[in-house]
């Protein structure tokens, strides 16, 4: 018989410390959804291409079904449950950014990070960004919109 | 999720690092070092990789070095593309690195893993072969340092327990003239239907190629009749393309032929751009 390789991991997420008990193989996706029940983070095609299941590892985005959850021990994980009333959140609704809204919570992280790092960020920034993100009911037109108002606003704010 | 156990650990130095390797290997388990870890979680998933313990090297300080003021310049294995490209220290291999995968995945990909990954394209060793980098390799025996070319034959040639630490590139290379460009069967992200890089040194053309054979390639013959300026510049890249290393990819991404078409296309703007036109 192998080893278990179980071991009880202490994870800050969302500003909380949570302890989990794990295999060191497993991912940070799969834990945060089936061992802590925040199901935020999606799993599409589990293989680096959707992120669907992307999540902020210390502010930056990172997919989660390529990360195990063993390495983000002292980071700060931030997952879509963290976001609190996020101008992103605000501009995908207003915008209507989404149909079936599976790819949503994945877009939103990045495109969070990305307005909290490059608030001056031009289109080709915009563009590699959001091209680590992929939306089958193809709403981009209303993402790029909705990520375009947000970086706007968060410009005037930054001014102040 | 990766349907098997496996220990992970995560040393602090290099001496630490081989001598966990070591251990492990006695015992069975077939460690495997362990950058970003995308492949080994993404191959893993598929029965791909199998392996009982990982051996993260993103904690051993040397991996991490990123030394842009130095001469050489020293980059890290266990620094991130998107770290490389956002201080730029090489811009040749900043605009290789911006072209693997997407952002979020070159958050997570490091430089090592891009060069040493099973998945064959390996970008970021097109300007590491035109620059003539030198590589800083430790293992059992200790650390050595070699020249990237003579260590990479269609893959990098490490013994067992071996691990990349650091690249170094000659500084006054790093700023010379280039040309980079990634052309895919369609989209702005996805593998490479041919990536070619090159540069001009001391009135030469160097050149390296993905894309276009399962594994990277700078050849001197490739080279030699890209240079030979007594023929006009369609001859000499048709005499390049005809020496190309063999096979030829030939899959659904690209067949053979049109992947020889595009490649030669490549060269020719290479050639145009790095100041050839009036040969052409
Ligand atoms: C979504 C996605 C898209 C991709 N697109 C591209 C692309 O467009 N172009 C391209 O070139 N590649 C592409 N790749 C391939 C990718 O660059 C490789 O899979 C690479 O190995 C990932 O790097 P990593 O640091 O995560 O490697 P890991 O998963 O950590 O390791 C991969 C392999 O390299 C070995 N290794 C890692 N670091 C070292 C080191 N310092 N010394 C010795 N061995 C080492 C490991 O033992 C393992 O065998 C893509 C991969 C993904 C997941
Ligand atoms: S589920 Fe992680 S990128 Fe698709």
């Amino acid at each position: 018989m192998e080893e278990t390789t179980k071991r009880e991991l202490v994870l800050s997420i969302n500003g909380e410390r949570r302890a989990v008990v794990a295999r060191q193989a497993e991912t940070l996706l799969f834990v945060l959804r089936d061992g802590l029940g925040l199901t935020g983070a999606k799993p599409g095609c589990l293989n680096g291409d959707c992120g669907a299941c992307t999540v902020l590892v210390n502010g930056t985005p990172i997919k989660s079904c390529m990360m195990l959850a063993i390495e983000t021990v002292g980071k700060e994980i931030t997952t879509i449950e963290g976001l609190d009333d996020a101008p992103i959140q605000h501009a995908f609704v207003r915008h209507f950014a989404f149909q079936c809204g599976y790819c949503t919570p994945g877009f939103i992280m990045n495109a969070h990070a990305l307005i909290e790092r490059h608030p001056d960020a031009d289109e080709t920034t915009i563009q590699e960004w959001l091209e680590a993100n992929i939306c089958r009911c193809t709403s981009y037109q209303e993402i790029e919109t909705a990520v375009k108002e947000a970086l706007a606003a968060k410009k005037v704010e930054t001014k102040f | 999720m990766v349907p098997f156990d496996f220990a992970y650990y995560r040393p602090q130095s290099i001496a630490e690092a081989t001598a966990l390797f070591a251990a492990l290997e006695r015992d069975g388990k077939r460690p495997l070092y362990y950058g970003g870890g995308t492949e080994i979680i993404t191959l893993s998933r598929l029965n791909l990789v199998r392996t009982a313990a990982v051996i993260d090297m993103k904690a051993i300080p040397e991996c991490r070095v990123l030394d842009a003021s130095a001469d050489p310049l020293v980059f890290g294995a266990a620094l991130s593309l998107t770290e490389l490209e956002e201080a730029n220290p090489f811009p040749l291999l900043t605009k290789a690195a911006r072209e693997v995968a997407d952002r979020t995945a070159r958050n997570q990909i490091t430089l090592g893993g891009n060069i040493c990954g099973q998945i064959f394209y390996r970008e970021t060793a097109l300007p590491l072969f035109v620059a003539e980098a030198d590589v800083i390799v430790a293992g059992p025996y200790g650390v050595r340092q070699c020249r990237f070319n003579d260590l990479f034959h269609q893959q990098l040639q490490l013994g067992r327990g071996e691990f990349i630490v650091q690249f170094k590139v000659d500084r006054a290379t790093a700023t010379l003239p280039h040309f980079h460009r990634k052309r895919r069967k369609q989209g702005e992200v996805g593998y490479p239907l041919v990536t070619i890089a090159a540069l001009k040194k001391d009135g030469a053309i160097r050149v390296a190629f993905s894309g276009v054979c399962p594994f990277p390639f700078r050849s001197a013959e490739v080279e030699a009749h890209l240079n030979d300026r007594s023929r006009p510049a369609a001859e000499r890249i048709q005499a390049a393309v005809a020496a190309f290393p063999r096979p030829i990819l030939h899959d659904i991404e690209g067949s053979a032929d049109y992947r020889l078409f595009v490649a030669a296309k490549l060269l020719e703007d290479a050639l145009r751009e790095l100041g050839e036109e009036e040969t052409m």
